[in-house]
């Protein structure tokens, strides 16, 4: 029997949830609005919600302080080959653990995601002194291989539980029919598993934009991305709170318009072979 | 050419002998169907066959020449898989062409391949679309296309049917064995299915824990089974088997007598016991006896209709010749 809603419990549940929804939604809001505010009208008290003169004045002194594009490349290029790095690594090992398991597969599965459980800022000082040692300090390729290591594990376990999904018959159907190891990888496996390899590497790219821990304390300037790019606006010499919030507004757009158009993929890999 | 030799062919999982050494010889053209009940080993060794597992000892000879060391894409067989095992994400067409795409065919072979098999198999109008859009028997013919179009030295069939609806079974259980018919190429079937085993095979290879335990065309099966065992898998429903004191009186163990060897008689005849339950088919009615001497009821088939019902007394009488004798082992007595 279907559980019974009344319609005055289901119009109370419809407001909790959005009352939740705007609360997590706010300071996303407060930012976007933030920016188009001059710096007075951004600490006025009593804040100013949406009547206020609208201006672009702070997109244009953060673009001409601190060049967001070359910030946004640097983004593009960590997030982006620290993810295809992974997965190129990722894939073959995930295949093995799922099509051909030792016995120590599983423990190998959980010392790969024990690395996440270790507080990165315990090997800041080794990583940090290995970085400088082999010039690798303020640099793009220095970002790629550190963030591809961090998140390896989780696209090895991403890929690992989609890979288990797919029917070994199916496997052995192509074997039976002629195909070798590549081919098996290339025609039958690959394919399959695509909704699986897009949701990796779309939430991946969004965990290593996003990341902010390894990318300000290993850059300075030249291959700093936009965390680096959002935290020089919180600085000692004082809060500008509308430059703030437009340096913000801009770091998180880019991700936010990917993660929107992509996000039927998202949940469609992220839910995939919960239900067959 | 499809002539499959197994020699002395074994398998271990660590330390569990699933088959212990066996010996059986597959004729070119013939097609033999592995029955057991499950977890007898009848699908390892058709993988074993297919190469889909490694041997533990033996050898085994496809068409004279050793294959035991050779990966399932080596050995020129083509396998049809319990769960169809298509790919997913290719049309039928793809499907079918993915054997011959692999042996690096031309295109306009692999095409009049493609549309000859279609033909055959009622797949034309059906080429473009994907598995997921076609009904179980559908997906199943698709598969059979896709092992047709390799022109494999044998078939290996893994339970085919077992995901079908009862109609569809029997449907598709006449279109394989014509499909034998007119390749004429070497067909190996696995079920767990006695009346699949029965109507297709030219030659029944019975198994129980890996071993053989009888292997002949299914009339000798049926009619002269080497053990207890055999006896009470071959035949629907299944044959009688009684011990004790009338067993005794045929100096044997254990006596069979198939349900259709036991004549319905006014009165006397060699058993007498209350109908159970009584299933009227129009055709056959088929009796539940209990009788005082056995703890099971004994099944009777007698033809046309019988009106008898739940609680009658029925009197039964075995026709002399066809009475099976068992020993102590559960040998067949000659």
């Amino acid at each position: 029997m279907a559980r019974a809603i009344t319609p005055g419990r289901k119009a109370v549940n419809t407001a909790i949830g959005a009352g939740i929804g705007i609360l997590i939604f706010f300071p996303i809001l407060w930012t976007f609005l933030t920016s188009f505010k001059s710096e007075a009208t951004a600490i006025a008290d009593p804040p100013v919600w949406f009547f206020f003169d609208w201006t672009f004045e702070n997109y244009g002194a953060v673009q001409e302080r601190s060049n967001y594009f070359r910030h946004f490349w640097n983004s593009v290029i960590i997030s982006v080959g620290s993810t295809v790095l992974g997965l190129l690594i990722a894939v073959p090992a995930a295949w093995a653990m799922a099509f051909v398991p030792g016995k120590q597969t599983k423990n190998v599965l959980m010392w790969m995601l024990s690395t996440k459980m270790l507080p990165p800022v315990g090997v800041l000082v080794p990583l940090y002194l290995i970085f400088r040692d082999w010039g690798l300090l303020d640099t793009r390729t220095g970002l790629v291989i550190v963030l591809m290591l961090i998140n390896l594990p989780i696209i090895i376990w991403m890929l690992y539980t989609y890979f288990k999904e797919i029917p070994g018959e199916i496997l052995e159907a192509a074997r039976m029919d002629g195909a070798g190891l590549q081919s098996e990888i290339i025609y039958v496996l690959t394919p399959m598993a695509v909704p699986g390899i897009a949701s990796t590497l779309l939430l991946n790219i969004i965990l290593a934009w996003n990341e902010a821990f390894w990318t300000l304390n290993l850059t300075a300037s030249n291959a700093a991305p936009l965390t680096a790019f959002i935290a020089s606006y919180s600085s000692p010499e004082g809060l500008f709170y509308a430059k703030l919030s437009a340096a913000s507004t801009m770091a998180i757009a880019p991700i936010l318009i990917m993660g929107w158009f992509s996000q039927k993929q998202l949940v469609r890999g992220l839910t995939f072979g919960a239900v067959k | 050419m499809g002539r499959i030799t197994l020699e002395k062919v074994q398998k271990k999982f660590g330390d569990v002998e699933v088959i212990p050494p066996l010996d059986l010889t597959i004729e070119d053209g013939e097609f033999v169907v592995f029955v057991g009940p499950s977890g007898c080993g009848k699908s390892t060794l058709l993988r074993l066959i297919a190469g889909l597992e490694d041997v533990s000892g033996g050898e085994i000879r496809i068409d004279g020449k050793p294959a035991t060391d050779l990966p399932p894409a080596k050995r020129g067989l083509a396998m049809v898989f319990q769960s169809y095992a298509l790919y997913p994400h290719m049309s039928v067409r793809k499907n079918i062409a993915f054997p011959m795409k692999m042996a690096g065919m031309s295109q306009e072979e692999q095409d009049e391949k493609i549309s000859k098999a279609a033909e055959v198999l009622n797949l034309t109008d059906y080429l473009d679309r994907r598995p997921g859009q076609l009904s179980g028997g559908q997906r199943q013919r698709v598969a059979i296309g896709r092992a047709i179009v390799r022109e494999p030295a044998a078939f290996l069939f893994d339970e085919p049917l077992s995901n079908l609806d009862a109609a569809l079974r029997v449907g598709m259980r006449l279109e394989i064995s014509e499909l034998h018919k007119r390749l004429e190429t070497t067909m190996v079937y696995v079920t767990h299915d006695q009346v699949e085993a029965m109507t297709m095979a030219d030659k029944i290879v019975v198994l129980r824990a890996g071993n053989i335990e009888q292997v002949g065309s299914p009339l000798e099966l049926y009619k002269t089974p080497r053990n207890t065992f055999v006896a009470g898998f071959i035949g629907s429903p299944k044959m009688n088997l009684i011990e004790g004191d009338i067993a005794r009186k045929h100096d044997a163990r254990t006596i069979g007598v198939r349900p259709e060897h036991l004549q319905v008689v006014d009165s006397g005849g060699t058993f007498t016991g209350k109908v159970g339950v009584a299933e009227h088919l129009g055709s056959d009615t088929f009796f539940h006896v209990h009788l005082d001497e056995m703890d099971e009821p004994m099944t009777v088939r007698a033809g046309g209709e019988v009106g008898l019902s739940h609680g009658d007394t029925i009197h039964l009488s075995p026709q002399p010749d066809k009475i099976h004798r068992f020993d102590d082992r559960g040998l067949r007595i000659a």
